[in-house]
């Protein structure tokens, strides 16, 4: 029962993440391997509001959601988009994006690093609570309840507006939806920024309970790499489910065999949906 | 044998002497420096291999690299098992794993392979620490041959020009010319008939054979191995960086990056230790919005410009 809650909890922050991420690779074709350090970045300014000036990480969270969407947006503007226009096909942008990306991931750790080289340590809400008969830190259930909040608005947001229709049928097809009048740019410049938004608040979210450090993004990254694979490109609803699973099957593992094998047991759930799904738990199956 | 091909072959001839005679004029710290360059060459161009004309970022250098070194360790430290004994099964042991791997991965799109190569090392080293914790017992392993800096730079010479002669062979031969389609346009590969994923999944093998042979022969380098020195992901990324630096679509093309960016390297370990992964990042940018296809490319299309 323990393993359960906590192992929910956990998949909750970790499905905001996956969100950021499926927003950027789904809408923006962008396989962005600096989005683990824009979590790490989302969870340094955490502490370092929290330890200088005793700001609370849900407040950093609000200030630090427009900051990283105009960085994202920057970025994407002027490092990604001329990447999108020099390649001809899909494959070149993919090998172009993944090293690019590579090298904003590699200087933003190094930048980190050189602002606070150690763990990203600090206590916030450190109580426990208790959750149907079991135990559970405050912080992990306040995270939880936000990061379903921001979820459930960015899923109500996708489904029912016009601008989230947009967003869904850049999504499907980035050629059709210019020839119905989509700005097709403009909206994937929106969504990788909203995409870097959400992640760098599960960042700020994340920090209260996992202690980061300059260099774990790289972790995150693949975990949330793995659970959009596993739900499915573009899939918001089966990026939550897959979250869910992971965060669960991590905690077991991490429980009741080691702490250590974490990865691995990310590994082995990877493997099996690569073998068994490859299109993702709700996809159809390609012809 | 044409005469563009007798020439190739004259120069690769004489390139090999002139490596074979480094050890006999330098020592000490220029020797370590060469040996290290020598490493980064067998690697590099071996990646460059599978890498160069599928365009699949492979990220696994690091996890082949650390099952050879690894393998030797615990053989020689846990079982007493002789060095050469271990340097020639770890090879086998790291094609294996990739024959698994590249048929899980390589049957799919390119994403799932980055992805899943991403995070190997670090997977594997988390596993191997798992299992020495708590059934093995031992933490670190002792390599102890007597082999100096110079027998290792003739070694891994000897490794590169096999590399070499694989890479030459292959580009000669079926799977070669089959791969190029691939890497062109998957689909017209499929539709005349080339098997496209055991043709992948054949080269990403030949990759981690030589990758881990390499770091078998390395191990005696460290004499004291541990998980978390040999699997490392940065080496991963390092030999990426100096293959596209040099250009990936000539077989020669790794060696011309690996020679500057290892005496760059060496320089910024020594004068900025705390800026390695900025610079690493740094790099990498640089080369894909100003040298996408490396120096080779650039020389290339400088030489087309002077000749119209």
């Amino acid at each position: 029962m323990d393993i359960l809650i906590s192992g929910l909890l956990l998949g909750g922050t970790y499905a905001l993440m996956a969100m950021g991420l499926n927003l950027q690779y789904g809408v923006a074709r962008i396989m962005n391997l600096a989005n683990g350090e824009m979590l790490v970045l989302g969870g340094l300014s955490a502490f370092w509001l929290f330890t200088a000036s005793a700001v609370s990480p849900l407040l950093t969270a609000i200030i630090i959601a427009p900051l990283s969407f105009i960085g994202n947006w920057l970025i994407y503007r002027y490092l990604l988009l001329p990447l999108v226009r020099r390649s001809k096909n899909q494959g070149q942008l993919e090998v172009d994006s993944i090293l690019a990306t590579f090298g904003m991931s590699f200087a933003l750790v190094g930048v980190m690093v050189s602002i606070h080289g150690e763990y990203f340590t600090y206590s916030y809400l450190a109580d426990p609570l208790s959750v149907f008969g079991s135990t559970v830190a405050l912080n992990r259930a306040v995270a939880f309840v936000a990061a379903v909040a921001i979820g459930g608005a960015l899923y109500f947001w996708l489904n029912r507006t016009y601008a989230g229709t947009a967003v869904r049928a850049v999504s499907v097809s980035a050629e059709a939806s210019g020839l119905v009048g989509i700005n097709v740019d403009r909206i994937s410049a929106f969504a990788f920024a909203l995409g870097g938004a959400v992640t760098a608040i599960g960042g700020t979210l994340i920090s209260t309970f996992i202690t980061l450090d300059a260099s774990i993004g790289v972790l995150f990254t693949m975990k949330a790499l793995i659970i959009i694979i596993m739900g499915g490109v573009g899939d918001i609803r089966g990026a939550i489910i897959a979250a869910l699973i992971l965060g669960l099957v991590e905690t077991a593992v991490a429980t009741i065999v080691d702490p250590g094998l974490t990865l691995a047991s990310a590994y082995v759930i990877f493997l099996a949906v690569l073998l068994f799904r490859p299109q993702g738990l709700f996809g159809r199956r390609t012809t | 044998m044409k005469l563009a091909e007798v020439r190739n072959l004259a120069v690769g001839i004489v390139v090999a002497l002139l490596a074979i005679a480094v050890p006999l004029v330098s020592d000490g710290y220029w020797l370590s420096i060469a040996t290290t360059a020598m490493m980064y060459i067998a690697l590099s161009t071996s990646w460059a291999l599978f890498s160069g004309p599928t365009h699949l970022i492979a990220l696994s250098t690091g996890a082949f690299f650390g099952i050879g070194g690894y393998l030797v360790g615990t053989g020689m430290s846990d079982y007493e098992l002789d060095f050469w004994l271990m340097a020639a099964v770890a090879p086998f042991v790291a094609m294996f794993l990739a024959l698994l791997i590249g048929l899980a991965t390589l049957r799919l799109s390119g994403v799932y392979f980055v992805i899943f190569t991403l995070g190997l090392a670090e997977m594997i080293r988390n596993l191997v620490s798992w299992i020495q914790n708590n059934f093995l017992g031992s933490r670190g392993l002792y390599v102890l041959t007597d082999f100096t800096d110079a027998h290792i730079y003739w070694m891994l010479l000897a490794v590169a020009i096999v590399v070499f002669l694989t890479g030459w062979w292959i580009n000669r031969s079926r799977l070669g010319f089959a791969l190029r389609i691939i890497g062109n346009d998957e689909e017209v590969a499929k539709h005349v008939g080339i098997d496209t994923a055991w043709s992948k999944v054949t080269l990403f093998m030949t990759t981690g054979f030589f990758a881990a042979l390499v770091g078998a022969i390395v191990a005696p380098r460290y004499s004291y191995i541990e998980p978390n020195v040999v699997f490392s992901p940065q080496l991963s990324f390092l030999v990426v960086i100096m293959a596209l630096l040099g250009g990936v679509h000539r077989l020669w093309g790794p060696l011309v990056g690996v020679i500057p960016f290892t005496l760059m390297w060496e320089a910024i370990t020594i004068f900025f230790p705390s800026s390695t992964t900025l610079f690493l990042g740094i790099s990498f940018l640089l080369i894909v919005y100003l040298i996408p296809n490396g120096f080779v490319g650039m020389f290339e299309s400088g030489l087309a410009r002077l000749r119209r």
